[in-house]
């Protein structure tokens, strides 16, 4: 079995998908995100600063098997809530061939899966996949393909003919969208953002993720250029604001995972 | 007064007063209001008689009280309001009554002046059926708005009962006063039933104290004193000397310098700690022989079922049921310790037995090394790790078969449970360092929890681990989660725990309680990070440890925290 290499797992996650889940963060994306707030999750292993000097997480570079075994650990807390386990990053399509056998290996035991995914890969390795995901979490940013570039580093377009094809063949959804004062937040990305959403087969859910500064220090640690220092958390009424906004639409919305 | 009263509702309510107070409890009650005073002269007459019982409490009150309430609301006697009221008056002379004084080590064992007192809700009925009924709810209101640390509270949570019951406890709980606390009924149950009761007298029973099963009303069950476990590991490594006291007070099982294996370690430290259980049954006993002989409980015996059948007092074994608990206490030390031992001298063989002993004796001065390995880089209980889990469950055996069965001199068995009270803060100032890199004189884990800080993977995992514990052998264990309110802010966050409730339930865990943090614990936390490791509080959109975030988002969670506090 092909092995991954992972920088966090973290159990009882309560945000990222339906019921109790253990997330399971993959190293790599080919996204650079100005808020990422995983910068860690950029740079290719090993990381020595973000090992966390706890013995019992399996981290580092682990075997199919490894992972399972520690995603089974919570099985009765999946079935109590409706919960399971969540793919993140990073870009977990980056290692597509350990994310493909381990996402095998957990509907195999029938355990929920959801994916939280940038949506930026070949479309051949995301319909290999789409199969034995049971939630996709994608990520809409920017609906303007020269700020999404410019912002994250990478056209929007093979993201959203990739969203158009998953859900055209009905796979299930929830749009989950940073959301970062002057950048996404604006009128005219929100208005297209909302547009974009509604023409998505099946698409009705979407989150909302407020910026938040909890990353700044993992940016000094690593001496990785912070490029948000100016940008502030929006505030409640922001917030809301964008909810009320999207609410009226009739979209079903979250603040938060 | 009634006569000298000139408003006329107030004139009314003292005539009722004095009514009720010359019916019951002479009479049997026969409205709700009746029911509630004759309970209220029961209690003062048993812990006046020679305060033997504190931890007395009304059993399962919204059962007891629920067919007066149906009876009174239909007949136009009672309404909701009023029920409330006196409900409310019902707390606060639970609250107004305060434990006697105690001083020196029970002081420092019990640090607390309440009664314990602890109110039983929901559960199950004697037939085995959802016990939860309308005025489990209003208690549950009564609860929230009175905010009063005495009578405790607490919920029996049976898997017959519904979600919304839990669901509005945690309501509660968030608010940060750590009540009410929430017990597995379906595992009390099979306890009471696995210690030889009746399965109906089971179900009528609960938790009272801290988390002690009993039988109510039929059972005399004596908590007769807390036990050191990890004493007897410091005993052990030095060959039955106690470097506290400077004296010999355990048996001499040998120089652990010369054991060849873990397995030789761990039959001195069971050697050590079966021959202080025999002289705490031992002195048990002599203490039980006192009770029966000089302080005698009629009014008690009264109360309790075949007392007066058999004609025994309570004290001498008149008592349908009879049970002597010693309460263990420091398993996340005891097992963190023994897992170091058997982890780093015997199968990584990091360092040898003299050098873990030189450590020690040092508290780890002039060390930094080696307990940075004892507290980073060796298996801790609470993270769902099977080698430290392992050793978790043989002390487990250890203890349970050096006490379980063993006769009490009122004609029932010594039992097992897994509770400290305060006393973990006191036995941790006599015992010295421990090989999971403690210091001397700090603290021990209390209850079941894993030792503070010891458990880096969340909630679930600190669930799996506890669950490895064979509940349903004790008459009561207690385990402790630590979060913050905002964790709890939306329905989705407490759908989430009730849960996380549900699936320890299901492994058979006997007691779960969640502290929601104060600000004062998170600027403590800011202070000491070692110590509060475990801490989880929500983020933002997510959740993270609380030592692991930057200062000033620290600070903002403090000041959130602040806010949402009462």
């Amino acid at each position: 079995m092909v092995e991954g290499i992972i920088f966090d797992i973290k159990r009882y996650a309560v945000h990222d998908g339906p019921g109790i889940r253990t997330t399971v963060f993959l190293q790599g994306c080919p996204l650079k995100c100005w808020w990422c707030h995983n910068p860690e999750g950029l740079r290719d292993w090993p990381n020595e600063t973000f090992v966390k000097q706890s013995y019992a997480k399996s981290i580092g570079r682990v075997s199919v098997e490894t992972i399972i075994q520690e995603i089974e650990k919570d099985l009765l807390f999946y079935e109590e809530s409706g919960g399971g386990v969540t793919f993140s990053g990073g870009e977990p399509l980056v290692q597509h061939e350990f994310l493909r056998q381990s996402l095998a290996e957990c509907k195999r035991r029938g355990i929920h899966t959801a994916l939280d995914t940038t949506g930026y890969a070949p479309a051949d390795i995301v319909q290999s996949i789409a199969n034995a995901v049971d939630l996709f979490l994608y990520d809409l940013k920017l609906m303007d393909g020269e700020l999404h570039e410019k912002y994250t580093g990478v056209s929007n377009s093979l993201i959203h003919e990739n969203v158009k094809m998953l859900t055209a063949n009905g796979n299930a959804m929830i749009v989950r969208v940073p959301l970062i004062p002057r950048i996404t937040d604006t009128d005219d990305n929100l208005e297209r953002l909302a547009e974009f959403v509604r023409e998505l087969n099946g698409v009705n859910t979407i989150h909302f993720l407020p910026y938040h500064q909890t990353a700044s220090q993992k940016y000094r640690r690593l001496q990785i250029e912070n490029k948000m220092t100016d940008i502030h958390p929006p505030s409640e009424d922001e917030v809301n604001a964008v909810k009320n906004r999207f609410e009226k639409q009739g979209f079903l919305v979250k603040i938060g995972g | 007064m009634a006569a000298r009263e000139t408003a006329p509702e107030r004139k009314e309510e003292l005539r009722e007063m004095a009514r009720i107070c010359e019916r019951v409890p002479a009479h049997a009650p026969q409205t709700f209001w009746e029911a509630l005073q004759y309970y209220w002269f029961v209690h003062v007459g048993v812990i006046t008689e020679l305060n033997p019982w504190d931890s007395f409490n009304p059993g399962r009150l919204d059962q007891h009280l629920y067919p007066f309430y149906r009876k009174d609301l239909e007949e136009g006697r009672l309404t909701e309001e009023r029920a409330r009221e006196l409900l409310q008056a019902f707390w606060i002379k639970f609250n107004n009554h305060p434990a006697p004084p105690k001083v020196g080590v029970t002081a420092e064992e019990s640090g607390t002046y309440t009664d314990f007192a602890l109110i039983n809700l929901g559960g199950v009925q004697a037939d085995g059926s959802d016990g939860v009924n309308e005025l489990t709810f209003l208690m549950l209101d009564v609860i929230e708005e009175m905010r009063l640390l005495q009578p405790s509270s607490m919920l029996q949570v049976s898997k017959k009962n519904p979600d919304r019951f839990i669901k509005r406890a945690l309501k509660i709980i968030k608010t940060g006063f750590g009540q009410p606390s929430i017990f597995n009924t379906d595992a009390i149950v099979q306890e009471l039933v696995r210690q030889g009761k009746r399965v109906e007298d089971a179900r009528c029973g609960g938790a009272s104290g801290c988390v002690e099963s009993g039988a109510f009303g039929k059972e005399a069950y004596i908590l007769t004193g807390y036990f050191n476990i990890p004493k007897i590991v410091e005993l052990t490594l030095n060959n039955g000397f106690d470097p506290h006291t400077n004296k010999q007070l355990g048996l001499q099982t040998g120089d652990p310098c010369d054991f060849h294996s873990f397995d030789e370690f761990f039959t001195a430290f069971e050697t050590q700690l079966r021959y202080f259980i025999d002289i705490k049954i031992q002195g048990n006993n002599l203490i039980d022989r006192l009770y029966a002989k000089y302080m005698p409980a009629p009014f008690l015996s009264l109360l309790i079922d075949d007392c007066i059948a058999n004609g025994k007092d309570y004290h001498a074994g008149g008592a349908r049921y009879n049970t002597s608990y010693i309460q263990g206490v420091g398993l996340g030390s005891v097992t963190d310790a023994l897992t170091s031992i058997q982890y780093n001298v015997y199968d990584k063989k990091i360092l040898t037995m003299p050098q873990l002993q030189e450590l020690l004796r040092a508290n780890f001065s002039h060390d930094r090394e080696y307990r940075r390995r004892f507290l980073n880089e060796t298996p801790k209980y609470g993270n769902d790790d099977d080698y430290a889990d392992a050793v978790m469950r043989r002390i487990f055996e250890a203890y349970y078969n050096a006490v379980d069965g063993r006769p009490n001199v009122r004609g029932g068995c010594h039992r097992i449970n897994l509770l400290p009270t305060t006393v973990h803060v006191y036995f941790g100032r006599v015992t010295g360092a421990l090989p999971d890199g403690r210091l001397a004189r700090e603290p021990l884990s209390e209850g079941i929890s894993p030792v503070q800080g010891a458990d880096r993977n969340g909630p679930t995992s600190v669930i799996k681990s506890a669950a490895k514990i064979d509940h349903i052998r004790t008459g009561g264990t207690l385990l402790n989660q630590k979060f913050t309110p905002q964790l709890l802010a939306d329905d989705d966050g407490i759908a989430k725990l009730t849960h996380l409730i549900r699936t320890y339930f299901r492994l058979d865990g006997h007691h779960i309680q969640f502290n929601c943090v104060t600000a004062e614990t998170l600027r403590e936390a800011q202070k000491s990070p070692e110590k509060y490791r475990d801490l989880i509080v929500r983020v933002a959109g997510y959740s993270d440890y609380f030592v692991d975030l930057g200062e000033e988002l620290q600070n903002e969670i403090i000041r959130r925290t602040e806010h949402a506090e009462f």
